[in-house]
């Protein structure tokens, strides 16, 4: 029970782009479209539950004060395993995502997990964490792209529904300010009740 | 302290060497494929095919030569140009043997999505003013700047690149092809390419 807990979290309460506000340069750039957004989404939630077992694991070996060169290094090298991987098993999606995958190293969502949870927890407890932290993630990213998407190019995970152009403008960056904050709007008046 | 964070590195830098040589050939699979992909959108059919790498104003390209029971049925050019709006443009453009554009496929690019990225969409007008001609007989810009190709709507800059690397890979099949013809050039190419320090004329 207490672990589902730790899992819903993530989505709700402690959702890392509409509540903790965390991760919000790969959030704005990357959800064009719901599919890309939904791989950032997997990408990161990956990097995430990696680094914090690993991280939960070795953090009575590491001395505080180089607590955070640690973090950094271990978190760098599973974003470069998950780029590999990506670069080799899923070319199209790499391509797409491209830049922002070696990005994912300076995500504020992953050193804040394990500066916060895994330091401080087990590592099948971090590795919940990071599955919820990760899920919220990925929901969030994945909702702004359909949304983008939709109003954009009038279409939804690739399939067009409309003939001719949608509102160009949400395919841009202004596009993702709006949705972001309309979203993150509707998000805290509906969970508001919960949270408290 | 130190030793811990050397021995953190030493075994993270392993981790990363480790799946790099798992991923080597698979990822060296993926991107043959996408040319071998690529060649046949762009080319008739064809049996055998010979690259060669060529370096045309400092931007590597790659004539891929394909015969067809030893006869030449056409190149395939891997362009590139810089002029793009954001980032390096890679494209595919497929001549017969008369140095006709058969098609061309945009590989790689950054371009604004919904502006730009239309060069990569199926019978975009760009795409459509280039089939079937061959560059030498066109006058090889945007009819904005008084040429005879058709822009994207609102993506001049992005236009003006996808011309740039077809007039490139023209070159590119000039010398490889060892045919007759002058080397084409794209007419202004406006101050993108001003900026970046590159003349065409």
């Amino acid at each position: 029970m207490n672990k589902l807990r730790l899992i819903w979290k993530g989505l709700i309460k402690e959702n890392p782009t509409f509540v903790l506000l965390l991760g919000m340069c790969p959030t704005l750039g990357t959800t064009t479209s719901a599919m890309n957004g939904m791989g950032m989404g997997l990408a990161t939630m990956a990097v995430l539950i990696l680094s914090n077992i690993v991280i939960s694991c070795v953090k009575n070996i590491i001395p505080d004060k180089v607590r955070i060169p640690s973090f950094i290094v271990i978190i760098a090298s599973f974003v470069t395993v998950v780029q590999l991987c990506m670069q080799a098993y899923v070319p199209e999606l790499y391509k797409t995502l491209g830049v922002f995958i070696p990005l994912i190293v300076v995500n504020c969502i992953i050193l804040g997990r394990a500066e916060a949870f895994a330091s401080k927890n087990g590592p099948l407890d971090s590795a919940l964490d990071g599955l919820g932290i990760g899920l919220g993630f990925t929901l969030s990213l994945t909702v702004i792209g359909a949304v983008r998407e939709m109003l954009g190019s009038g279409a939804i995970f690739g399939h067009r529904f409309i003939t001719g152009d949608g509102m160009l403008i949400f395919v841009l960056a202004p596009g993702a300010f709006i949705v972001l904050g309309y979203l993150m709007v509707l998000f805290n008046k509906l969970t508001a009740k919960q949270r408290q | 302290m130190v030793l811990v964070l050397l021995g953190i590195t030493f075994v993270s830098s392993a981790a990363v060497g480790f799946v790099y040589r798992v991923t080597e050939e698979p990822i060296e699979q993926a991107k043959q494929a996408n040319v071998k992909s690529a060649l046949a959108e762009v080319l008739p059919a064809f049996d055998e095919s010979v690259s060669q790498e060529l370096v045309l104003d400092e931007l590597a390209l790659t004539v891929h030569t394909a015969t067809q029971q030893g006869q030449t049925v056409g190149y395939a050019v891997e362009t590139a140009t810089k002029n793009g709006f954001s980032g390096l443009i890679r494209m595919m453009v497929g001549f017969d043997a008369e140095g006709n554009v058969l098609n061309v496929k945009v590989l790689e690019h950054n371009e604004t999505p919904g502006l730009g990225s239309k060069m990569a969409d199926e019978g975009n007008p760009l795409l459509t003013s280039f089939q079937g001609k061959n560059p030498a007989s066109m006058k090889l810009s945007v009819r904005k700047d008084g040429g005879e190709v058709d822009a994207l709507t609102a993506a001049t800059i992005s236009s003006r690149a996808y011309v740039d690397a077809v007039a490139r890979a023209y070159n590119a099949y000039l010398q490889a092809s060892g045919n007759e013809g002058t080397d084409v050039t794209t007419g202004a190419t406006g101050q993108h390419a001003q900026q970046e320090g590159e003349s065409y004329e």
